[in-house]
């Protein structure tokens, strides 16, 4: 420590020239490789500019002579997963509805393939859960006005209800009792049908007999309902539209339409099929044994 | 120094290690031969799982989201094995980096391994470190030409031996071998094995130091968890020098500095590195024979002190012992010593036996932590169960008024079966809940899982109409899962939501 170091015989590097509380920086040189590895990402920026969508312009992109687009590239695997499902879709378009489930691997595309067409096109009314709202079906629950069976809820996808495009949509309509019924008559009707799940006998008292002359030629003596028009079983503890005093009132006097539109000019048979087997497999889908 | 300014970019020096024999070269050797044996043949060990799974003993699965390790297998909700085994190897480099220094880059890195590989094949086909000089400096004659076609061809096939090998870990390796002579195989393979086998050309026989140099973090990492006690390969310069060939030099003070990077570092006393500025009476026993950087495979000399090029295999330990045993100077000229030694010793102290270095508390935090973590992997391993079950109650809707007016709430339930055989799985809700349970799909409670999967099945589950549950806010159930061959029962509990959570 007393007389300075001596220089060691290593080589000579040159310094940047900068100088931090006396420590300075080599300007040691980069290997040569590393120069070319940085040309070599230059020429292939080059390239990829060239050949792929790269500089924006006001109208989107450049296109890049390859033409290749994030869009047409799903658009491929789009097609090339429709091309590997259509023996799929072939064979669930041909399957009887009634046997589907006796084939398992069939059952799961369908109910896969139905979530997927149930939530683009049913939830808006349905909900994302499939539970309804008021006016709105719960399909998941075990009441069904038109038949539970899978062939009943695909006819009722098909066709749709109360509209005026498919002459072939299940069509019912319940009058409006406010030019039928006096207020007074109609207020007995509401407490008596409101008592129906209780178990009050449909055709007892003066309810009884108001409910004989206007609703069983529709929900049956026993309030039980009419599968084939539609007509709601009235005994059961599901109230499509509402169960309280007010809403039993307004469905009575101005009479219930609710409309579900045709989507077999929208949905492919397949298509239909899965939402069907989707739906029977909610929770509330009947088998095809007779009905009580 | 000259005025001109030098180049900013300086093509690659060859290097040309001579050959070597001695303690650490054979270590070297057992090492090599056990990393590449495991790494080449580890995917053709079979290891019998029944009829339903692979027979290959390590398997990584991505198609089915499985590990196979021999007796133990990973599904992707176990991943936390895997990354425990990260996590150990973390505190483990920690632990060797504390204690041994860069010992991972001079023994078990693949660059190192595979350097060392293609340098022998290198020195079979060219000769040692003089005929391989003598080659490169050469003009390309017949002879040339021949010689690295040869050692360029093998490489080649190291390189594609190493890059098919590694597609083997991922799928059936006899089935994929057969697919792959026959051309069959899926493109994946055929690129996999492609980059590989280019990375491994070039950077185990062109690259080689470089990687170490500038491609890698280990290095600038490694070096900032060292410390003082660390052992890593050193010059004993009190004992050395001055250098030179048997010539009396007069007695010179010498100093030597601690870390200098890349040899070339000016002297500046560094904070907390110790100032080893020593007087020394000459000669010292290195004869600077050069043997040690003869054989440096990173091309370096060690006997400018520390460097980050230097990756600590040890080979100059043996070139220089070879010497020191020739002019009859005790061995260790250089050795593993650690840098708190270098004061020491060069002042008369006595040499710490590395194992004293080793068991500083550093590194025993190091290792208990490691052997901690370690235990907990090895004991989760051992109680994991063989049947689990995941319930998740769907919420949208919370529940369903059935007809009756029953209440019905359901649960998406995922079964695992980690049986190598399909089983039939009873799901039952706890004793006391009065609801009755059935599965979507099925008829019953039992639901049949195929060997080593996962089923989601959707469970309902229906108070009846006016019970506590069906009328209540929400009420605590429990759903059991039993398998009905081997008694096994697992249980989640969960949530019923009544009428009344609206």
């Amino acid at each position: 420590m007393t007389k300075p170091p001596k220089t060691d015989d290593t080589p000579k590097v040159e310094t940047t020239g900068h100088s931090w509380d006396g420590i300075e920086e080599l300007n040691n040189p980069l290997p040569r490789w590393w120069l070319w590895t940085l040309y070599g990402t230059i020429v292939f920026a080059v390239v990829y500019v060239i050949l792929y969508p790269a500089w924006p312009m006001v109208n989107g992109a450049t296109k890049g002579v390859l033409g290749w687009s994030t869009r047409g590239d799903v658009q491929m695997h789009i097609e090339e997963v429709d091309a590997s499902q259509a023996d799929m879709r072939a064979s669930l378009t041909e399957t009887d509805l009634g046997v589907l489930d006796r084939n398992p691997e069939l059952i799961e595309f369908a109910m896969n393939a139905g979530a997927a067409v149930f939530r683009t096109n049913c939830s808006q009314c349905h909900g994302s859960g499939a539970a309804g709202a008021v006016g709105y079906p719960n399909l998941l629950d075990d009441d069904w006005l038109w038949g539970g069976m899978v062939e009943d809820i695909a006819y009722t996808v098909r066709h749709g209800i109360r509209n005026e495009d498919d002459p072939d949509a299940r069509f019912s309509q319940m009058p409006a009792f406010s030019e039928i019924l006096p207020k007074e008559d109609i207020a007995t009707l509401v407490d008596h049908i409101r008592s129906l799940p209780g178990g009050t006998d449909p055709l007892a008292g003066a309810g009884g007999q108001l409910f004989l002359d206007n609703c069983t030629s529709c929900h049956g003596d026993d309030g039980r309902g009419d599968r084939t028009q539609g007509a709601p079983n009235l005994t059961d503890a599901i109230w499509l539209y509402g169960d309280s005093p007010e809403q039993v009132t307004r469905i009575i006097t101005r009479g219930p339409y609710g409309v579900m539109p045709p989507w077999n000019t929208r949905l492919s048979e397949a298509e239909i099929r899965a939402v069907a087997a989707y739906v029977h497999g909610l929770g509330g889908g009947e088998m095809p044994t007779p009905q009580d | 120094m000259s005025d001109a300014p030098q180049n900013l970019y300086a093509a690659r020096v060859p290097i040309f290690p001579r050959r070597v024999s001695g303690y650490f070269r054979r270590l070297k050797w057992w090492i090599m031969a056990i990393t590449l044996a495991i790494y080449y043949l580890t995917p053709w060990l079979r290891w019998d799982r029944g009829p339903n799974l692979p027979d290959q003993a390590v398997l990584v699965d991505m198609a089915n989201r499985r590990f196979y390790v021999f007796w133990i297998e990973i599904w992707p909700h176990e991943f936390y094995f895997v990354a425990g085994l990260l996590v150990m190897a973390g505190v483990g480099l920690f632990l060797f980096t504390a204690m041994l220094g860069r010992v991972w880059c001079g023994y078990a890195c693949p660059q190192t391994v595979w350097t060392d590989l293609f340098l022998v094949i290198e020195r079979w086909v060219q000769g040692d470190r003089n005929a391989r000089m003598r080659l490169h400096q050469a003009p390309w004659t017949v002879r040339k030409i021949r010689l690295m076609g040869t050692t360029w061809t093998l490489w080649l096939i190291v390189a594609m031996a190493t890059g098919g090998a590694w597609v083997f870990y991922f799928t059936d390796a006899p089935e994929l071998a057969r697919q792959l002579v026959t051309l069959s195989a899926p493109p994946i393979a055929y690129v996999t094995i492609a980059i590989l086998t280019a990375t491994t050309f070039v950077f185990g026989g062109f690259m080689r130091e470089q990687i170490c140099i500038y491609m890698c973090p280990w290095p600038r990492i490694q070096g900032a968890m060292m410390d003082p006690g660390t052992l890593t390969v050193a010059y004993r310069d009190w004992r050395g020098e001055p250098r030179g060939r048997g010539l009396r030099r007069q007695a010179a003070d010498l100093r030597v500095a601690g870390p200098q990077i890349g040899g070339r570092a000016p002297l500046i006393p560094m904070p907390g590195v110790p100032d080893t500025t020593t007087n020394v009476q000459g000669p010292g026993d290195c004869v600077d024979c050069n043997a040690c950087v003869n054989v440096c495979p990173m091309g370096i000399d060690i006997r400018d002190g520390q460097q980050m090029a230097c990756i600590t295999c040890a080979l100059c330990i043996d070139a220089c012992d070879q010497v020191m045993e020739k002019i009859g100077r005790p061995r260790g000229l250089i050795d593993y010593l650690a840098l708190s030694d270098a004061p020491r010793e060069a002042a008369g102290g006595a040499h710490i036996p590395a194992w004293k270095h080793a068991l500083k508390p550093r590194n025993l935090i190091y290792l208990a932590i490691w052997l901690a973590i370690g235990a907990a992997l090895v004991s989760a391993l051992f109680i994991r169960p063989q049947i689990e079950l995941t319930v998740a109650p769907v919420r949208n809707p919370t529940f369903v008024t059935l007809s009756d007016g029953s209440v019905r709430n359901a649960y998406d339930v995922r079964l695992r079966n980690k049986h190598h055989d399909a089983r039939v799985f009873n799901l039952q809700a706890g004793a006391d809940s009065t609801a009755a349970l059935q599965v979507e799909g099925h008829d019953g409670a039992n639901v049949t899982v195929p060997a080593d999967a996962q089923m989601k099945v959707r469970l309902y589950l229906t108070a009846p109409a006016g019970s506590a549950p069906a009328a209540s806010d929400n009420s605590p159930v429990r759903i059991w899962v039993e398998d009905t061959v081997s008694g096994e029962r697992a249980h989640v509990d969960s949530t019923f939501n009544g009428k009344d959570s609206q």
